[in-house]
């Protein structure tokens, strides 16, 4: 690893103002994605603001929507009573997400700054509608992926937390790739009131993405009786040595189905 | 045994003694070893896989913040230094001596591989050396690289003076007499087979800790070794030009090698030489990508076979034709690997009358392949078992029951077969038996129709197998061009209160010697356990031995213990006689005790051994005092264990998933010394079997490039991937050694892999699909799947 | 240079150390505890695994800066004088190793495991050691010593 400098923010303002007087800082949340990177030396920061006293780790229900704090750990997440009754997809996620070692670690604000293409959260956000609440906005889920590990978030823009609205029902279901065990192919399905969202991750070359021919499909009967093989294209899908395009649009499919079914 | 003593002698299922060290976190590997002022290496590898190297500039480098040296292909070929060389040489067909060309140990004018050594860069910390090494400028003029095993024959020369990147071109077996075998066959049976290659991955990354002291001229190197003599006298002889008895090699504990720490690689000799040229201790360790692209692969084979059979379904013949990668380097055992202990194999359990095979040692751009976990044997079972289904199903027959029509009756031992080996001992059928028993392969059918039932493809695959273990005599391996002797060696020392050090030429690193071996002890002595201590892998304390591979300490280690601890108790004898005044022959040995015959006259064995050193009265002219003896133990063969794997899978056709649910195995170890370890060595070997066929393979691109090339894309066995292991055996003692042993340590990686692909084209045949090629992988599967149903469409 | 403050197998202890020091770097280089391995570079092999305030870690993926005012248990700290802790005693029992390298990071996951559920079943046991790989056992021997020790363990 570089050296860099490390430096734990007391608060939110806190850490914006180290990161404005770095010249290329880094939020370090939970650390399980940017620790590794800096070992292998695929980033060299000048200095690691850590946000883990800045109190961003309460869990909230507002009626219509939960609320996460950003730097809430996944294993927070997944054994929350009021996630697990709320959205229990939510926490079936967090669950599952690396292993339980990460998941001791590892965090929603994290995750989502960090937009790793197969990641899990990114799919639940965009499936649910959430909203990533930063210290000077909100920005919908729509307008804040931005493409393979690029968000929309501003230099200096901290998450603070994140609301995700309560879905009739919902499901996700994951195929993990192998080896790494990270998403190959992961599909959310949201079931609301006016519409299904289903929102894929692992497979996009561009990151997640939301599946509208799926969604098609599920408004018009929501059952995986809906979903024909065929019906996701492999255009755009990523191809690696572990799944062609090809094989990840069958397992988009498939997904879909086992998470429509798991709905109930 | 005395009476009211807990059994700790041979058979019984002892806790291990190593046990309690790696538990509390005592263990002492060789990255827990610092010395003091030592420098940390760091090694620029070659990114590229095949190019000459135009310049390297080091200049800048040099100057970074805390660097002491950087050296290169060119400070090597001034030292005049030799690389690591290869123990086993065959002869090619034409009778010429095979290609070796050389390895230097940093790259000299050209890189050959992905991972290549092109700089050694020393500093204060690694991660100084890491940044310095950055620094480094080094300018490739690039070639196409070669990774296809097929095409590489007509590609540009790798090495100068190779022709057709060709290490060896070599026959076994009589190819006439196969031709007219497949002459009058009823039926021939043809299968393509792919080994796939894989990546060892013990635990622990190798790592190096050398030193020299300027006032003894001693060098010192730790070493992650399975065979530390061996890495001195080649280091030594063949590398450095250190004689011996300067030079200590040290392999502590070493988190498991699997064959991967058998060979001498480029980095401990850089660390030995840099250590007195420096001026300065030296210590590497390997990250995990250092691993992947640095430690000799395994398997990497493509074969064409072909059996015959005579109108009963009886083979007749087998015809074996294999290039294996042997990428752009070779190894200590890369040549014998899928020559001798391959083609020798090819008969299995089956009684076949006639067989040849042609085998071609080829080099790519792509890291050494080596000797792996059965090194050999289980590219041949795997060839051979998949075979045997696809037959089966040619001819219409249950895959158990052809095989057990082809097995060699238990009556024809010692049996010769057709590729050069002699088999003892062995007796199929009851471990064919046990394991079909094991798993109710007689209602496998009503398992298959539940399975159906939820959507599943369930299937059962067979593996019968042999092994050749024990790698031994050394009259046959220097008959089959090997240039080390394969004996192994022992010492045991009574000390003068009882208590016991055997001092072993093999090594431990996980297989449990300090248990098993001292419990050979205490059944010979009648000692208790804890007062045995096994040493091993401390070229200053230990004989010179051949190391731990092959299924070897046991059955040759293992007897040479129980051959010196023979002579303790012959000489024990001559001093109870002494101190008893009566005949050496009139004294008995037995529960640790020498008595009188016929007599309560007795001396405990402890009372021996204090005499022996306290040898007031010893009539010298017929006794030495002391008691310890050394025994060089040379077998008259191989050893050679057999048994019968039975997978059960399932699959999910939605998604190409296979899951194994269930797992039977019944193996012929021979004599068992601990129960308890020999089924966690068959646990383990099954595990690395199960990965080979269903998850791991280092996949290169056209570039040379590994895309494996960590745990994110390699991808390794996991706990979750398995059932509980059945695991049993039967007996046939191995009739050569004083033991009656065989060996364990390999058999399950050798016996798993046909097993489950077995199971995995028996669970898709009902869906057209007739093969698959290791790792079944779920796209794979499920690109199975589609090919069938596309064809049964058209 | 960070000063890190923090208790490791039950003793405070206070270290100057570069920011970018990794715990496991610490542990093993600082404080002389090399019970703890590293296996992999990526964070996947478990070698490294250690308590942070109760919570199964990998130390190769987090700054000992992080951890400052922490409890840090390691392999070294979870004996009872002579007696082993009831998981280090069921890996003996139940021939739980091999070659030893993984098992520290296996058995500080383990504990972990059972002490979060005494009730695990196999298939439960086999998905909560997924952080940990063994190229030894073929796991069936962990498998066994966890399900040993969960009994032992007030299962």
């Amino acid at each position: 690893m570089y050296s860099t400098k490390y430096v734990k923010a007391k608060d939110i303002d806190d850490a914006a103002t180290i990161m404005a007087s770095a010249e290329d800082g880094k939020f370090l949340a939970g650390g399980m994605t940017l620790i590794p990177t800096l070992k292998q030396r695929l980033a060299n920061p000048d200095c690691l603001v850590d946000l883990s006293a800045c109190g961003l780790s309460a869990i909230n229900d507002d009626g219509s929507s939960i609320r996460i704090g950003a730097m809430t750990r996944h294993v927070d997440v997944a054994e929350s009573a009021l996630v697990q009754k709320a959205i229990p997809a939510i926490a079936d996620l967090a669950g599952h997400i690396g292993d339980r070692q990460v998941r001791n670690h590892g965090t929603i604000g994290g995750s989502l700054a960090n937009n790793d293409p197969a990641a899990c959260y990114p799919a639940a956000l965009l499936a649910l509608g959430g909203t990533v609440h930063t210290q000077n906005r909100s920005i919908t889920a729509e307008d804040y992926f931005d493409g393979m590990f690029e968000t929309t978030l501003e230099e200096g823009e901290i998450i603070r937390e994140v609301s995700l609205p309560k879905p009739e029902k919902a499901a996700y279901v994951k195929f993990p790739n192998p080896a790494s065990r990270y998403a190959m192919v992961g599909v959310f399905v949201a079931k609301f009131a006016d519409g299904v969202r289903v929102a894929v991750t692992g497979a996009g070359e561009d990151g997640v993405f939301r599946a509208s021919d799926l969604e098609a499909a599920l408004d018009a009967n929501f059952s995986a009786d809906a979903i024909a093989d065929g019906t996701v294209s492999a255009d755009g899908l990523m191809s690696d040595i572990h799944a062609s395009a090809e094989y990840r649009a069958h397992l988009i499919g498939e997904m879909t189905r086992r998470a429509v079914k798991a709905c109930g | 045994m005395p009476e009211g003593t807990v059994n700790q002698g041979i058979g019984a299922s002892v806790r291990r003694k190593e046990d309690k060290r790696f538990l509390i976190g005592k263990g002492n590997y060789t990255d827990d070893i610092n010395r003091a002022g030592q420098l940390h290496v760091y090694f620029l590898r070659s990114p590229v896989a095949f190019a000459d190297i135009v310049s390297i500039n080091k200049q800048k480098a040099e100057k970074a913040s805390g660097v002491a040296a950087i050296l290169t292909g060119e400070d090597v070929a001034a030292d005049g230094l030799g690389g690591p060389i290869c123990g086993w040489v065959p002869t090619n067909k034409d009778g010429s001596a095979p290609s070796e060309p050389p390895h230097p140990i940093l790259a000299n004018g050209r890189v050959r591989y992905v991972g290549d050594h092109v700089a050694a860069v020393f500093a204060e910390t690694l991660d100084q050396a890491m940044s310095a090494a950055e620094l480094i400028d080094v300018t490739y003029s690039e070639m196409p690289a070669i990774t296809d095993l097929k095409t590489a024959i007509d590609s540009t020369q790798i090495h100068d003076g190779m022709e057709n990147n060709t290490y060896f071109d070599w026959e076994l077996g009589d190819e006439a007499a196969t031709n007219d075998a497949f002459d009058k066959a009823a039926t021939i049976v043809n299968v393509d087979i792919r080994n796939n290659r894989v990546i060892p991955n013990a635990m622990e990354p190798r790592a190096a800790v050398a030193d020299y002291n300027t006032g003894d001229g001693r060098y010192t190197l730790f070493t992650t070794s399975q065979n530390p003599q061996l890495t001195r006298l080649v280091i030594g002889a063949f590398m450095l030009n250190i004689p011996e008895s300067k030079f200590r090699v040290v392999a502590p504990d070493v988190g498991g090698g699997f064959g991967s720490k058998i060979y001498v690689y480029p980095e401990e000799a850089v660390c030995v030489w840099a250590s007195k040229k420096l001026g300065r201790a030296v210590k590497w360790t390997a990250d995990r990508t250092q691993a992947f692209l640095g430690d000799a692969h395994g398997r990497d084979h493509i074969s064409e076979v072909k059996l015959a059979l005579d109108k009963n379904n009886r083979i007749t013949g087998l015809r074996v034709d294999t290039l294996a990668n042997l990428g752009a380097y070779l190894s200590a055992f890369a040549m014998v690997t899928p020559t001798y202990l391959h083609g020798t194999l090819l008969s299995g359990v089956y009684d076949i009358p006639a067989i040849y095979t042609n085998v071609k040692g080829i080099c790519t751009n792509t890291v050494n392949v080596d000797a792996y976990r059965g090194a050999g044997r289980p590219e041949a079972t795997y060839l051979l078992e998949r075979t045997m289904d696809v037959a089966a199903k040619q001819v219409g027959m249950d895959p158990a029951e052809f095989r057990r029509l082809n097995f060699i009756p238990k009556d024809a031992f010692p049996y010769q077969t057709a590729v050069a080996l002699q088999y003892d001992v062995g007796d199929y059928e009851p471990l064919l038996d046990r394991a079909m028993a094991m798993i109710d392969y007689a209602n496998f059918e009503s398992r298959r129709a539940k399975s159906a039932k939820n959507g599943k493809c369930r299937g059962i695959g067979i593996s019968t197998y042999i092994e050749a273990c024990g790698i031994a005599p050394s009259a046959v391996v220097g008959a089959l061009g090997g240039r080390v002797g394969l004996y192994e060696s022992a010492v045991v020392r009574v000390d003068p209160t009882g208590t016991i050090s055997v001092l072993t030429g093999t090594h431990s690193h996980g297989q449990g010697h300090d248990t098993t071996f001292a419990q050979i002890v205490c059944d010979k002595l009648g000692v208790g356990i804890e007062t045995v201590e096994i040493v091993h892998g401390d070229s200053d304390r230990t004989p010179f031995g051949m190391g731990t591979y092959g299924s070897r300490s046991l059955a040759v280690g293992g007897t040479a213990i129980s051959k010196a601890l023979d002579k303790v108790i012959a000489k024990g004898k001559i001093i109870a006689a002494h101190m008893l005044e009566a005949a050496d022959a009139d004294i008995e040995f037995k529960d640790g005790k020498f008595t009188v015959m016929g007599t309560d006259r007795e001396k405990s064995f402890g009372e021996i051994a204090l005499s022996a050193y306290v040898p007031h009265n010893f009539p010298h002219d017929r006794l030495e005092p002391g008691l310890e003896e050394t025994s060089f133990y040379d077998p008259l063969n191989f050893t050679y264990p057999s048994g019968t794997h039975i997978a059960e899978v399932e699959i999910d056709p939605a998604t190409g998933v296979v899951e194994l649910v269930d797992w039977v195995c019944c193996d012929d170890f021979g004599n068992l010394i601990n129960p308890m370890v020999v089924e966690g060595q068959v646990h383990g070997g099954i595990a690395q079997g199960v990965g080979q066929a269903l998850y791991e393979e280092a996949a290169y691109n056209d570039n040379g490039q590994l895309l494996s090339a960590s745990y994110m894309d390699y991808c390794m066995p996991r706990a979750d991937h398995f059932p509980s292991l059945k695991v049993e055996n039967l007996v046939t003692a191995c009739t050569h050694n004083d033991l009656g042993v065989k060996g364990c340590g390999e058999a399950g990686a050798i016996a798993s892999p046909p097993a489950v692909i077995n199971a995995v084209v028996d669970a898709l045949s009902p869906l057209g699909v007739t093969d698959i090629t290791m790792p079944a992988t779920p796209q794979k599967v499920w690109q199975a799947i589609q090919a069938a149903q596309t064809k049964a469409a058209e | 240079m960070q000063t890190i403050t923090m208790k490791v197998n039950g003793v405070s202890t206070s270290c100057d150390v570069p920011d970018n020091t990794l715990l496991v770097s610490f542990l093993r280089e600082t404080m002389g505890l090399t019970g703890t391995h590293i296996g992999c570079d990526t964070s996947q092999c478990g070698a490294c695994v250690v308590h942070v305030n109760g919570k199964s870690t990998k130390s190769c993926t987090i700054l000992a800066a992080q951890l400052e005012g922490a409890e840090v248990t390691t392999i070294e700290g979870i004996a009872n004088g002579d007696e082993l802790h009831p998981m280090q005693q069921a890996f003996h029992e139940n021939h739980g190793l091999q070659c030893g390298f993984c098992t520290p990071g296996m058995v500080m996951s383990a504990i972990e495991l059972v002490e979060k559920n005494k009730n695990l079943s196999e298939r439960e046991i086999r998905e909560g050691l997924e952080g940990n790989i063994c190229r030894c056992t073929g796991y069936h021997n962990i498998v066994k010593s966890v399900q040993d020790a969960a009994g032992k363990m007030g299962g």
